[in-house]
């Protein structure tokens, strides 16, 4: 009820006057989140509640009732953290754009804001299928208008509309699966899924659904709109759409895999090959990227892979009955949602200071910010170290988790099963190897060192509104790290009782994991006293000791230019070498001739292409405009052709009667 | 507890064996035994230079890169011991936390600026990326041919599962270890210390910036980082079950004869050409696969 009110009050916001509108979004988002945070809290720490509530008592439709279990009240928690620090950071944002748009287009982007926060609610706590489409259209829509919030440049309006439509290429295809269980069984919901994948085969729908809502969350080769979104949109919404609305279709690929009862094996291993495919070649592909937003799209092509090898173990586990892969599996890659949103979204305001203060987001140019922008620095240091999945943060305990199930689960796996975890130990290993590779590079070229340009070297640190809300996202992404119990248990309590698994191994393997992760969070800290300790002594020795300052050593010569120092693109040349089958990067260049005693100036420019993108869009796109070129030419503009095509159009179909055609 | 005071003490000698072992195998007397440890003590008691472009990160690097070592330190076991920390899937912490010794460090070199630091941090992480996958399917052998997941439960049943063929297993393991530790320490073949020209380095133009108290702390961190590795390999090579006196002379005999042939090794070989280095490191992963299929036969799955 209270959900509707709120959804009613946000269309007040085109009559709020000019600056208030930002704090009414915020009353308004905030009470969203409080209410829906009492129920996700309700349903959490009561294991196997399920809560319902239907929206009005009078309104009985029965698609509208809402439907909160753990899984959905884990995604509400998901989708406020994030939502609610990325608009808290998109104060100071948007505070650059102000003089420059009308307060029309604030209205509509906090308008779109609070209905994505909106549609992403309902989408994970709505049951029947029609109203899950709608919601999940408007989520499409409302993201679609706050990527576009920059429309001045076309190139970004270009981008949208290319979202746009591969957004509704993947709804085409959930809506293909919810009519094929409405037609079987009546219902179009959910709840009938289970109806229909026990009188039916399974793989052949469940793979329909993958497509759908593989679309939003990024496998590889459905990702391409990803690395054009991100860049193109206002930086907190890149956080949020990365951090939680692809999210969305990890929740769908669940929520479905909850009601597939036979053909696990296949399923598992379909997910994990997707899986798989997506991590090591979302890496690879970020290495390569210049630009600072969209190598970080790629990196949610990453991370998706690694939420779906967890995924796919657990189905896999389910299949063979392996409890410990199951449950370790589920619960790695479930907790990795919630981890990924917290440091992706961390890393994209990041960027988006970055861009504020530097103009540009190429990393070519960029160099030398930590000293300028210190918070900034830190702040993406620990997102960068969170994401590669080092410990003590965040991320290293969910890659953990899967870890674990996989090694536990090998000495019971048979001959098939075991090569299969050993090569997603491999993918896993060499995943966490890449990402290393990719946020070195990132970090380094982009703070560390000298600045490379003008751009860089004018940065100075953002608006302190623009910091201070990322604290936040530190602060958990710390609590996870070190206390990790305090979340796995929650999480194994959703994938227990998602899942239906064996209660009485269930709380064996509880316990085991959870002593575990204490022995983690132990080591953890003694690590951190570590440093702690040798930095302060440090500090008292170097205070009495003589310190002096002079410039990096090379071979005697001081540097004369920073752009001799190592960039992105000589970081990266080795690694290209290697990769060369899969990623294809151009060199653009004119190569100096035999007679040309003064060369004149030259330019050189390396591009990576996405071949998928190449391939899956480009190709076909192509194909089709040449082809509606080519027809083109019937449109001449003159009357009597338009008439003689409509003559011959009624000879064709006179014709076809006359000789019973049709 | 004694594990990690036997391995501290077989990294004080370990890099003056080292040396020692080159001079005679060149024909010359060499240095003390003590010789890399005391120019530590004295580097400790030094001042410092920094770089005017190097910041924070320059700062805190070592620091983290040392504590990185010491906390994987307490994972490895001795004998029958348990290590200090054991649970299940403790190696993969082991190997991720080497990964954050090895972010920083590769960080601090990116801040001074340098090219030749960051073509050194470049081919750091380029190779050891190579190699994680090895050591992943080491372990995953390992705990499938035993039934267990941790360093500790994992070595203290190696030997006593009644099957004979441990010994391949063990000869396997003991040769992919090696491996991993070459070039996680940056030896030979993969990567040359002695070498006087920076652009043919690796690990060392890293540090080339590094001065006085952070300088000591990047050199003692690489001792300990290699008397672990020689602890990994000794564990893979004796039973758990032998005596404790015994295993303690045993050590410290697997530790010498490990710098000694790491020594000789050094001697006698030239290293790699740079581009061959991938090449060579996936083949490593390519002979822990080949162990993979070898325990897939030994537990009756293939065949």
């Amino acid at each position: 009820m209270l959900l509707l009110i709120i959804a009613a009050l946000t269309f007040l916001i085109f009559a709020i006057p000019g600056k208030l509108k930002y704090f009414y979004s915020l009353a308004l988002l905030v009470a969203g989140i409080a209410l829906t945070g009492i129920w996700s809290f309700e349903v959490l720490s009561d294991p196997g509640k399920i809560l319902e509530i239907s929206p009005a008592p009078r309104l009985t439709l029965k698609g509208l009732t809402l439907t909160i279990d753990s899984l959905s009240a884990f995604f509400i928690a998901v989708i406020n953290i994030t939502l609610l620090t990325g608009f808290l950071y998109a104060k100071g944002y948007l505070r650059t754009f102000r003089p420059a748009k009308s307060p029309l287009r604030f209205s509509i982007h906090f308008f779109s804001y609070l209905w994505l926060y909106l549609s992403m609610i309902l989408v994970v706590i709505i049951r029947d299928g029609l109203v899950f489409l709608i919601a999940w259209e408007i989520m499409a829509l409302s993201s679609f208008m706050l990527v576009i919030f920059d429309a001045e440049d076309t190139s970004i309006m270009k981008t949208g509309i290319s979202y746009m439509i591969q957004m509704h290429a993947g709804m085409f295809f959930l809506l293909i699966a919810f009519l094929i269980v409405d037609r079987e069984t009546g219902f179009m919901s959910f709840d009938s899924l289970k109806t229909y994948f026990g009188n039916h085969p399974n793989t052949g729908l469940f793979l329909l659904f993958f497509a759908g809502f593989g679309v939003k969350a990024g496998f590889i080769p459905m990702h391409t709109w990803l690395p054009q979104a991100h860049p193109a949109a206002p930086s907190h919404v890149s956080g949020v759409m990365s951090g939680v609305m692809i999210k969305m279709g990890i929740y769908g690929i669940l929520r479905v895999l909850m009601a597939v009862q036979s053909e696990l094996l296949p399923i598992g291993i379909i997910i994990l090959t997707f899986s798989l495919v997506s991590g090591i070649l979302g890496v690879m592909m970020a290495i390569v990227q210049h630009d600072l937003k969209k190598l970080l799209a790629y990196h949610s092509i990453e991370n998706i892979g690694i939420i779906g090898i967890g995924i796919g173990l657990g189905v896999i586990g389910l299949a063979t009955g392996n409890t410990s892969l199951s449950l370790l599996g589920f619960g790695g890659g479930i907790l990795h949602v919630l981890n990924h949103s917290l440091f992706k979204s961390l890393l994209f305001f990041n960027a988006g200071s970055v861009y504020q203060a530097a103009h540009t987001r190429n990393i070519e140019q960029l160099g030398g910010l930590m000293k300028k922008m210190p918070y900034t620095s830190a702040l993406f240091l620990i997102g960068s170290l969170a994401i590669c999945g080092l410990p003590p943060f965040n991320g290293f305990i969910s890659e953990y988790l899967i870890y674990l199930g996989m090694f536990r689960g090998l000495p019971a796996a048979s001959l098939y099963q075991s090569v299969i975890i050993l090569g997603s130990i491999v993918g896993l290993s060499m995943i966490g190897g890449l990402a290393v590779f990719c946020f070195t590079k990132v970090f380094g070229i982009v703070f560390l060192g000298e600045p490379r340009s003008n751009k860089a070297r004018a940065a100075s640190e953002v608006r302190r509104e623009m910091i201070w809300p990322q604290f936040i996202t530190i602060g958990i992404i710390m609590l996870i790290g070190l206390w990790s119990v305090l979340f796995v248990r929650p999480v194994f309590r959703i994938v227990a009782g998602s899942f239906g698994l064996n209660s009485i191994s269930i709380t064996d393997l509880n316990a085991i994991s959870l002593r575990n992760l204490s022995q983690i969070s132990i080591i953890s800290g003694v690590f951190i006293l570590c440093v702690i300790i040798i930095l302060v002594y440090r500090y008292f020795h170097l205070k009495y000791r003589h310190v002096s300052y002079g410039p990096t050593w090379s071979c005697g010569y001081p540097v004369s230019s920073p752009r001799l120092q190592y960039t992105a693109t000589s970081y990266a040349y080795n690694f290209n070498h290697l990769a060369k089958p899969v990623i294809q990067t151009k060199k653009e260049m004119r190569e100096i001739g035999e007679d040309e005693i003064f060369p004149s100036q030259r330019s050189f420019e390396t591009v990576s292409e996405d071949i998928f993108k190449k391939l899956i869009i480009d190709k076909p796109v192509d194909l089709v405009s040449g082809l509606l070129k080519k027809i083109a030419v019937m449109q001449t503009g003159l009357i009597q052709h338009y008439i003689l095509y409509a003559f011959i159009y009624m000879l064709i179909v006179f014709l076809m009667t006359y000789f019973n055609l049709i | 507890m004694a594990g990690i005071l036997l391995t501290a003490l077989a990294a004080l000698f370990f890099p003056g064996l080292i040396v020692r072992t080159k001079s005679i195998a060149s024909g010359r007397k060499g240095p003390g035994l003590f010789q890399p440890v005391k120019e530590m003590a004295i580097l400790f008691r030094k001042g410092s230079v920094f770089s005017t472009s190097t910041g924070f990160i320059f700062q805190i690097a070592p620091a983290i890169g040392l504590s990185a070592i010491l906390g994987s330190m307490l994972l490895v076991p001795f004998a029958n011991m348990k290590a200090m920390i054991s649970f299940d899937g403790d190696f993969v912490f082991f190997a991720y936390i080497l990964a954050i010794g090895r972010f920083f460090s590769i960080i601090a070199a990116l801040d001074t600026g340098s090219s030749f630091e960051g073509m050194g941090a470049n081919r750091e992480v380029f190779f050891s990326m190579l190699a994680e996958p090895a050591f992943f399917i080491l372990l995953a052998t390992f705990s499938m041919f035993t039934g267990y997941s941790s360093f500790s439960d994992i070595f203290s049943h190696f030997h006593i599962t009644n099957n004979h063929y441990v010994l391949i297993y063990s000869i396997i393991g003991f040769f992919i270890l090696i491996q991993i530790a070459m070039i996680e320490n940056s030896r030979l073949p993969v990567d040359d210390p002695k070498t006087h020209l920076e652009l043919t380095m690796i690990h060392e133009v890293m540090i080339l910036d590094n001065s006085g108290f952070d300088k000591a702390l990047i050199h003692l961190a690489t001792y300990l980082k290699f008397a672990i590795f020689g602890a990994l390999i000794y564990n893979v090579i004796v039973p758990a079950g032998w005596n404790v006196p015994l295993q303690v002379l045993l050590f410290l005999v697997v530790q010498l004869a490990f710098a000694v042939t790491t020594g000789l090794l050094e001697s006698f070989r030239a290293r790699n050409k740079m581009n061959k280095n991938p090449k060579f490191i996936l083949s490593i992963s390519a002979i822990a696969w080949i162990a993979f299929v070898i325990v897939l036969i030994m537990t009756n799955k293939l065949i």
